[in-house]
């Protein structure tokens, strides 16, 4: 595919701004010359970048497994609104009078995620999950000082975590403490027993877990952390098997996060923008990032400083219009809805790993919450195709592969996440398609190594790239 | 209730049955049981069909003011959006796809990331760039994160930055322990005595807004040399319209250039989503945070594009990667690519000097018409301080208010005015009238 | 696999090769790059900083994994190889030339064996 700097040339340019209606002003200083950007008609834009839109596979192209992303179907409701010029068109400093609606949206939202979270407030600014986990952090942080307990420095966190997890505690200044799993993926409670201290800050979990397990000692953890004088953090990444069912408040955690893009179906865009909401208990909310949308007697909204705020994590509201969509989804399904789509994804993963079950060893052999993980060590062993095989063989077949290599305490891991969205057919045709791929590995693993061949481009190689940058046209 | 699941009820059953339970609820056994929700304990409304939604989500919207006359900036520009823009990034294999993780059924969004890429160096003129982060606030602090190192611990901040954007460093900061030290303005611009008075041999970067917040152009070259003789960094956290025209950070000597993206084809929104963008110095690559994409062949020597220097980041380096980030805004940076693009250089350019031009015809009137006199006396680019009393700065607001017109943001000693392409002189005659009004003249 | 007689070596997997004035080169070897696999960066460190004996003083990078190298004496570094900053691939190739650091002023050396003994060491570790 040619790049759009390979395109086009001298001359070719949009007719979009008009001739200047004022004198024109010209700065004292310019730069050398002008910006050597693209240049293009329209034609070639569209068309450019219609051939590239080719090259790309959404969550509505179709089915998308990728463990612990949460690729839910995107409600075409909710593009229309978020592009309604009430909301699009609006300044983000304008005065409050003039924008209740856009408070509306973000109260009505604070109010329903808390109502399914337990949490009393939240906050809608941080514009990712791990945006909002350095949120989360630092107010356990600001928490500890403001009772002058200075020497709780230490996060702990499962060595099945996510790596945004560690990351984002290191970032809000604490040290990590890694414990290893329990052999059923839980936490290792005798280990965290003994991680405990007065210097323990907090307790980082995911819960279900990265291996798709709820963790049914979870009382007694966070009873063990809290007891110890932490807070407990909930990665709110695996939300989506048990929103409407069981709350993370009700867990005995104290600050969470969530990620609207996965759980509450707002799209990803290939990377982003997201929004990771922040939500609390009451003791935590006085440190919020404000402004926060408060209401007053008559039902006007306003923005109001929380009294020790940690400070803003972002300008403004945060990824607003990512807001917007995720109320018209919690508008949709209600409280009857909420839990029927966590109960369904539950059902649609323990029921595509029960189909697959012949063909692949599981990690966990036990029902599993809205994913499960495959362990492809022992089809390494002896047939030679490994986890990255059968997921590159998928490609071929049109299917987007499970997530790879994760968590990195299964080693051969596929992770295969089918969301409540799909139906029981899709799920049998994927089954099948797994099968195809696992007679495959042990008649044929050659085909598989050299997998995709029915993609626009082949492997491509990641160590060239890494070891000589090439990161831009010149 | 709406409802976004395909199964139904008989096929239900029968997938119960396969797995060998005999109800959705006996999936939870592993849930203590106390502490599952009963019916009646989720306090949500009834859910509701698309009908309804759309209605009730409307009648949100309508709830805000439109103006239809924008004159305030202040970190958020209402800018021309070409149709092309719209068209492209409403496509939704784009909206709907992941982060590009399976690069060969990803190429489209890896090769427009390559080009946002190469764009962002284009416009800055730096050596290399990422592929986005949150917006510009963030952009600024994960950029003092960069230029930290054992002996170099001290961040320094102009204090003409946007206010929001200090704050943002500093809370990051509240995070990393880091001491922020802010640079004093005079007359408007940060004052380069101080600045070279302040920085000591522990400074790690000074960063400076272009135009600063008060719509003032500071001299850059002159305040990043000032920086470079400390041994310090020097960020710049520029306007991406503004960049167009004026001297580049690369000319004025910048290691880092971040800035917020908004201006670059996104709607106002409400602030957000909003697009971080950062541009280095080849030597500071691998201090980047963020995704970044590269340019590879594949087993047959074509060219693709992949996700690279992946181990600087969170998901290998977890406790000891220099930032968490991980999802960025991938589809603003696409729609900041198209915009560019469609823009062209001639096109960007042009829309600068429209800003300015607009700005300082906006200005004159104020001055001449209204008598509202210019707070600071430098040049500016596309905003500017108007000096009035707060009581004077409200009738002014409400009274353009009325007719549809948002005035400039209130500030400390007047009003933060705002033109760009998208005014007129007519709206920006029929302001100045309004104004002219309120101050009795 | 490749082991020199002349080195010594560490059960972390570095060679050391003494010279005459009393400073080391350390590097990391034949079996230790084939496990880590295609590298494509190293972190080198910083010359004056002091190394500990069996703690971390740089680290590589591979597509998918970041490992630290374990220095193997405790002492000053005086020179780093910084010809392996644009070709890290050289340590994969040539370990046994691609040094990564000169070491000197050593004041502690950590339990290093010879070739046979790391030879037979390496067979506990294909055992395991």
């Amino acid at each position: 595919m040619k790049l759009i700097f390979e395109q086009g040339g001298a001359g070719h340019c949009l007719s979009l701004l008009p001739e200047c209606d004022v004198p024109v002003v010209r700065p004292s200083k310019v730069r050398a010359e002008k910006a050597p950007l693209p240049q293009v008609s329209e034609t070639e834009l569209v068309r450019h970048y219609r051939t590239l839109s080719k090259q790309v596979y959404g969550v509505n192209d179709g089915v998308y497994p990728l463990g612990s992303c949460t690729m839910k179907y995107n409600p075409k409701i909710n593009e229309d609104m978020a592009a309604l010029p009430g909301f699009t068109d609006v300044h983000p400093l304008q005065p409050d009078h003039t924008v209740q609606g856009c408070l509306g949206v973000l109260k009505e939202a604070e109010t329903a995620l808390c109502s399914i979270t337990g949490m009393d407030r939240m906050t809608m600014q941080p514009a990712a999950g791990a945006h909002g986990e350095f949120t989360g952090l630092l107010l356990i942080k600001a928490y500890h000082r403001s009772r002058g307990d200075a020497a709780r420095t230490k996060i702990i966190v499962p060595d099945s975590a996510h790596g945004t997890n560690p990351a984002s505690a290191a970032m809000a200044g604490f040290t990590v403490v890694n414990i290893p799993s329990g052999p059923d993926g839980c936490v290792d409670v005798e280990a965290l027993r003994k991680a405990v201290g007065p210097d323990t800050a907090g307790l980082m979990l995911t819960n279900p877990n990265t291996v798709g397990i709820f963790d049914k000692n979870i009382l007694e953890i966070t009873e063990i952390v809290h007891a110890a004088g932490g807070q407990c953090y909930y990665d709110g990444a695996n939300l989506n098997a048990v929103m409407g069912v069981v709350r993370p408040g009700d867990m005995g955690f104290d600050v969470i996060h969530l990620n609207l893009h996965k759980t509450f179906s707002t799209p990803h865009g290939g990377g982003g923008p997201g929004s990771g909401p922040v939500g609390c208990k009451a003791h935590l909310a006085q440190f919020l990032p404000g402004p926060v949308v408060e209401a007053a007697g008559d039902g006007s909204l306003s923005l109001v400083q929380p009294e020790q705020s940690i400070g803003r994590v972002r300008t403004f509201q945060g990824n607003f219009l990512v807001a917007v969509r995720a109320l018209c989804y919690l508008k949709t399904l209600g409280r009857e809805g909420i839990p029927d789509a966590s109960k369904h994804a539950v059902l649609n993963a323990n029921y595509l790993m029960h189909l697959m079950k012949a063909d692949y060893d599981m990690a966990y052999d036990v029902t599993c919450m809205h994913e499960f993980v495959m362990d492809l060590g022992h089809m390494k062993h002896e047939t030679g195709v490994s986890a990255m095989d059968i997921a590159k063989g998928l490609l071929d077949l049109g299917i987007h592969p499970p997530t790879m290599y994760f968590p990195l305490i299964v080693h051969e891991a596929l992770m295969v996440e089918p969301t409540e969205t799909e139906s029981k057919e899709t799920l049998e045709e994927v089954a099948a398609i797994f099968h195809q791929l696992a007679v495959t590995a042990h008649t044929d693993p050659e085909a598989l190594h050299n997998a995709p061949s029915k993609t626009p481009v082949s492997r491509l190689d990641e160590v060239a790239a890494a070891r000589h940058p090439i990161l831009r046209w010149s | 209730m709406g409802r976004y699941v395909p199964i139904t009820p008989s096929e239900e059953r029968e997938m119960l049955s396969a797995i060998g339970v005999d109800s959705l609820e006996a999936l939870y056994e592993s849930v203590p049981h106390d502490m599952l929700l009963k019916d009646g304990d989720l306090d949500l409304p009834a859910g509701k069909c698309e009908l309804e939604v759309r209605a009730d989500v409307t009648n949100l919207a309508e709830q805000n003011t439109r103006f239809r006359t924008v004159l305030r900036g202040a970190g958020a520009y209402r800018h021309f959006i070409p149709a092309a823009v719209g068209s492209v990034v409403r496509r939704e294999e784009l909206v709907t796809a992941y982060t590009p993780y399976q690069p060969e059924i990803s190429q489209g969004i890896l090769q427009s990331i390559f080009e946002y890429q190469t764009m962002i160096c284009q416009l800055t003129g730096m050596d290399v760039s990422n592929a986005s982060v949150y917006d510009g606030a963030t952009a600024a602090a994960e950029a003092t994160a960069m230029c930290k190192d054992r002996k170099r611990v001290k961040v320094y901040v102009s204090a003409c930055v946007h206010p929001q954007v200090l704050e943002v460093v500093k809370t990051y900061s509240f995070g990393s322990n880091t001491d922020v030290i802010v640079v004093p303005a005079k007359d408007g611009r940060t004052d380069a005595e101080a600045l070279t008075g302040l920085l000591g041999a522990d400074a790690a970067c000074f960063l400076l807004q272009q135009p600063n917040y008060f719509g003032q152009v500071e001299n850059a070259e002159a305040l990043g040399a000032i920086a470079h003789a400390a041994g310090a960094k020097f960020i710049m956290s520029v306007n991406p319209i503004a960049a167009a025209l004026l001297p580049t950070p690369a000319e004025c000597g910048a290691d880092v250039a971040v800035g917020e993206g908004q201006p670059l084809g996104m709607p106002l929104s409400f602030g957000g989503p909003y697009l971080g963008f950062m541009a280095a110095t080849n030597a500071m690559l691998r201090k980047l945070p963020g995704r970044i994409v590269g340019q590879t062949e594949d087993r047959e020597g074509r060219r693709g594009y992949v996700l690279t220097l992946s181990a600087r980041e969170q998901h290998i380096r977890r406790e000891k990667a220099s930032s968490n980030i991980c999802s960025n805004e991938a589809l603003c940076a696409l729609t900041a690519a198209v915009y560019m693009a469609a823009m062209g250089p001639d096109g960007m350019e042009q829309a600068a000097s429209l800003c300015t031009s607009k700005a300082h015809y906006l200005a004159s009137q104020l001055q001449s018409e209204a008598k509202l006199p210019l707070l600071y006396e430098g040049e500016f680019f596309h905003e500017f301080v108007t000096a009035c009393k707060p009581e004077t700065a409200q009738a002014i607001l409400d009274a353009l208010e009325a007719k549809g017109i948002l005035g400039g943001q209130p500030v400390e000693g007047g009003l933060l005015w705002c033109a760009t392409e998208l005014v007129t002189k007519t709206e920006m005659d029929q302001a100045i009238s309004i104004v002219k009004e309120v101050c009795g003249q | 696999m490749n082991i020199p007689a002349e080195l010594k070596y560490s059960k972390s997997h570095e060679w050391v090769k003494e010279l005459e004035d009393g400073s080391v080169l350390v590097g990391i070897t034949d079996y230790a790059q084939d496990a880590l696999g295609d590298l494509v960066f190293i972190t080198l460190p910083v010359v004056g900083d002091a190394t500990t004996a069996e703690e971390s003083f740089c680290d590589v990078e591979s597509i998918k994994a970041v490992s630290d190298v374990i220095c193997p004496v405790s002492g000053t570094i005086a020179e780093v190889n910084e010809g392996l900053a644009d070709e890290p691939e050289k340590l994969n190739s040539e370990p046994y030339e691609a040094w990564i650091a000169k070491i000197e002023n050593i004041t502690d050396k950590g339990e290093l064996l010879s070739a046979d003994e790391y030879a037979a060491f390496l067979e506990t570790c294909e055992e395991a």
